[in-house]
């Protein structure tokens, strides 16, 4: 059988990577791939749709429920969900306390030692929160983990801003790993030309826009009801763009070093899209009443 | 030592040490090696101290918990010291500096147990506050006896921003005893000399106003022995003497000191300085805030010791001063019969020290009071001021070398060939090996104590077997005997 693939999602919080990475999952397993995802993010919420469930235990509530996370079994930890997909959740600590990085780092070496990457796999889909903020979020994009990062973005700034970022860490990762650039996908925001921008933004970073999700009230549905458009309402379109998603990673060839770009050449390409204002020097750092 | 150490050959021999570094590393050592120069007041235009260790060298260096937890915190008998973190800093900082307290182990002192917090992995990642509290409470619950808890914070607390101040503060109001946090974590400064900054204000803050308003019984003649560990005994040989003079010691900083002499420090007429590196920020706060002089003295070796007492002294009456007059007096016949033992054996010998926070210079005076002479001096983690006052005690034309590198202490060693080096237990093996004779400066190996007039009767008796030991000429094998013998035997 073929290789398996190990992909990572990235992007802004909020930007919709557990809801995309978990519809353009199910659309994997309904075309018959075997697929894992691992949850790096505390808020443990990137298998709820495949599981139904509020949330998952996660690796780090059980091992520090069980003594360490040498009492764990995989089985604990391993739950499956719609068409056969493995879930993990690593986990962490309630904001403001601990090192959710660390709880990353232990939960990917723990699957490691415990055998869940087995050769059954065709897929194994990493779910990592907001920003690269430490080493420990940079764990699933190091050696011998995901190969592939697709950044979620839409025709807002900030989150322009924030793959450009993800960019430059993967350029890191790039030199001392084999991790590659695989694509941005564009979860419309209904900005204007939203697409024709990402697809410039993705021209810069010498990649592609793997494909544009229009905006559809079917996940809000689904998502109500724990479940992926896939497995809620098959006969959707926003079923079918999950579908088309899921044919372009399946066929994906396009894997780059990103080249980011610098702030002003960024700041260029949404002056040119009217995204933002042509700025103007004279009235920089002066109040008010100055003016 | 074959010739005379001359400021050129001092000067030579650094630069011939510097040779092997490569270029950048020779520029930055080159400014923590110098040659003594009593014409030079101030110690910064001749050498740099206090910075970032050359990554590569071996250096002796420890950390900031090092210096808080082992230094200032652990002598201190009532209190429990808790190392908050993995358990490796508690267990391997347990038990190394000999400070001797007075009391029962386990229940009413806590200097020689490991208490730790044994951090794993979900205690990094769900943060430790929380094990933190039960400790205290199992603390509380085993050793009711303890006056107080400090917490030592090691690395990972500092990394993942545990609010132990919080919970410090909580559970006192809890259990009704002080709790100390205190952010010591490793990683910051460049040796253990930030931790006894840290120490000193986490004490500050802490502890030292607990008893601002409340009454006293003072005397006019109360003071504070600060910066005085108790290795071996030495803080009880200093405190008869002062006791004997006619002062109160009313608080020993820290070793075998409590909390309650802590507290009562404030009311003190005159702070009594010795190890100036460790307690200096203490010293100074008190002298701000409660008016309170201070004074560095210097209890190693009987000329050193009738000048520090007089010095005492004179910041009391004449009841004191007379004291002082009497107890040198009836010390001075006792440390001649101790020096008339000793020093026809010891004259001539030449020391090489490289030690911590004061002993580089205070021990100075004691050897020169047995006739050996110091050729050689340097700290681990001085400051600068600490080199003003080395360069004033050290004669001319000596080396003084700042954070030395095995190598360069090697170097010096084969190349002045001194009849004793006093250091530390990371040097001491290699220098066996090397059949130079060794005595341990921070502990005493296993003797002591060697301050005071008692003192310094057991550092001349130690000095003397380890300089003239028999076993230093023994340490070459048979089939390493001199090249001149060997056409004899092949011919035999």
């Amino acid at each position: 059988m073929a290789k398996m693939r190990q992909c990572a999602i990235y992007g802004k919080g909020g930007i919709g990577k557990s809801t995309t990475t978990q519809n353009l999952v199910a659309a994997l397993a309904e075309a018959g791939k075997k697929v894992m995802i691992i949850g790096c993010d505390p808020k443990a919420d990137s298998t709820r749709l495949i599981l139904h469930s509020k949330a998952q235990n996660t690796v780090m509530q059980l091992a520090a429920d069980a003594g360490s996370v040498e009492d764990l079994e995989l089985d604990d930890v391993l739950q499956v969900g719609f068409g056969g997909v493995k879930c993990v959740e690593s986990g962490g600590p309630e904001p403001g306390v601990g090192c959710a990085g660390r709880g990353v780092i232990t939960a990917i070496n723990f699957l490691e030692e415990e055998g869940a990457y087995d050769d059954e796999l065709d897929f194994v889909f990493y779910d990592v929160l907001g920003d690269v903020v430490c080493g420990g979020f940079a764990m699933p994009i190091r050696e011998n983990k995901a190969q592939e990062i697709y950044i979620v973005c839409s025709g807002e700034m900030m989150t322009m801003y924030a793959a450009n970022n993800i960019a430059k860490g993967i350029v890191k990762y790039a030199n001392s790993g084999g991790v590659r650039l695989a694509g941005l996908i564009c979860n419309s925001r209904k900005t204007d030309r939203e697409d024709e921008l990402i697809m410039a933004l993705a021209a810069k970073l010498g990649t592609h826009m793997i494909h544009f999700v229009p905006r559809d009230n079917a996940v809000q549905h689904a998502e109500i009801r724990r479940m992926t458009v896939i497995e809620y309402d098959p006969k959707a379109n926003q079923a079918d763009e999950y579908r088309t998603l899921a044919q372009k990673v399946l066929n994906n060839t396009k894997f780059v070093i990103p080249t980011p770009l610098e702030m002003e050449e960024l700041e260029d390409i949404l002056m040119e899209f009217g995204i933002m204002d042509v700025e103007d020097e004279s009235i920089v750092g002066k109040s008010k009443e100055a003016a | 030592m074959s010739e005379e150490l001359t400021r050129e050959r001092a000067q030579a021999l650094i630069e011939e040490v510097l040779e092997v570094y490569p270029e950048k590393a020779k520029k930055d050592r080159a400014k923590h090696l110098m040659v003594n120069d009593k014409a030079i007041t101030q110690s910064k235009k001749c050498i740099t101290s206090n910075r970032k260790s050359l990554p590569g060298v071996m250096t002796q260096r420890g950390c900031a918990y090092a210096g808080s937890k082992g230094v200032v915190w652990g002598p201190i008998k009532d209190i429990i010291d808790i190392s908050h973190g993995p358990v490796g800093c508690g267990a391997y900082s347990r038990g190394g500096r000999r400070n001797y307290f007075a009391g029962t182990s386990g229940v009413d002192s806590f200097c020689d147990i490991n208490f730790t917090s044994d951090f794993q992995e979900k205690d990094v990642v769900f943060g430790g506050d929380k094990k933190l509290a039960k400790l205290i409470d199992e603390l509380e619950m085993l050793f009711p006896l303890s006056k107080g808890i400090s917490v030592q914070s090691e690395c990972p607390v500092g990394l993942i921003g545990d609010d132990i101040e919080a919970v410090s503060k909580k559970k006192a109001a809890e259990i009704g005893k002080t709790i100390v946090p205190v952010r010591c974590e490793g990683f910051r400064g460049v040796s253990q000399s930030l931790g006894h900054h840290i120490a000193n204000d986490a004490v500050r803050d802490w502890i030292l106003s607990a008893r601002d308003e409340q009454p006293f019984e003072g005397t006019p003649y109360d003071v504070c022995i600060l910066g005085d560990y108790n290795i071996g005994g030495d803080a009880w040989a200093s405190r008869i003497l002062l006791e004997e003079m006619g002062l109160r010691v009313v608080a020993q900083w820290s070793g075998d000191g409590t909390l309650t002499e802590m507290e009562n420090t404030p009311k003190v007429k005159l702070n009594l300085l010795h190890c100036y590196r460790s307690m200096n920020y203490i010293a100074r706060h008190m002298e701000e805030k409660y008016n309170i002089p201070w004074m560095e003295y210097n209890f190693f070796g009987p000329t050193k010791i009738k000048e520090s007492l007089r010095e005492i002294a004179s910041h009391f009456d004449e009841k004191i001063q007379e004291g002082a007059e009497r107890v040198i007096a009836k010390y001075t016949p006792i440390m001649d019969a101790v020096i008339a033992k000793y020093r026809p054996r010891l004259e001539g010998k030449k020391v090489m020290l490289y030690v911590g926070g004061l002993r580089p210079r205070h021990t100075v005076g004691a050897y020169e009071d047995l006739g050996m002479e110091v050729v050689g001096a340097g700290y681990e983690f001085a400051h600068n001021d600490d080199y003003d006052r080395t360069m004033k005690d050290m004669k001319d034309a000596t080396l003084i070398y700042d954070d030395v590198t095995g190598y360069e202490f090697e170097e010096f060693v084969r190349q002045l060939k001194p009849d004793l080096i006093g250091s530390g237990i990371k040097e001491k093996y290699a220098f066996h090996k090397m059949a130079v004779p060794f005595r341990q400066l921070h502990s005493w190996d296993y003797s002591g104590p060697y301050h005071g007039f008692d003192g310094f009767a057991i550092f001349a008796r130690d000095m003397d077997m380890t300089v003239n030991n028999p076993c230093w000429s023994l340490f070459k094998a048979p089939w390493q005997k001199p090249a001149a013998a060997e056409p004899e035997q092949k011919a035999a």
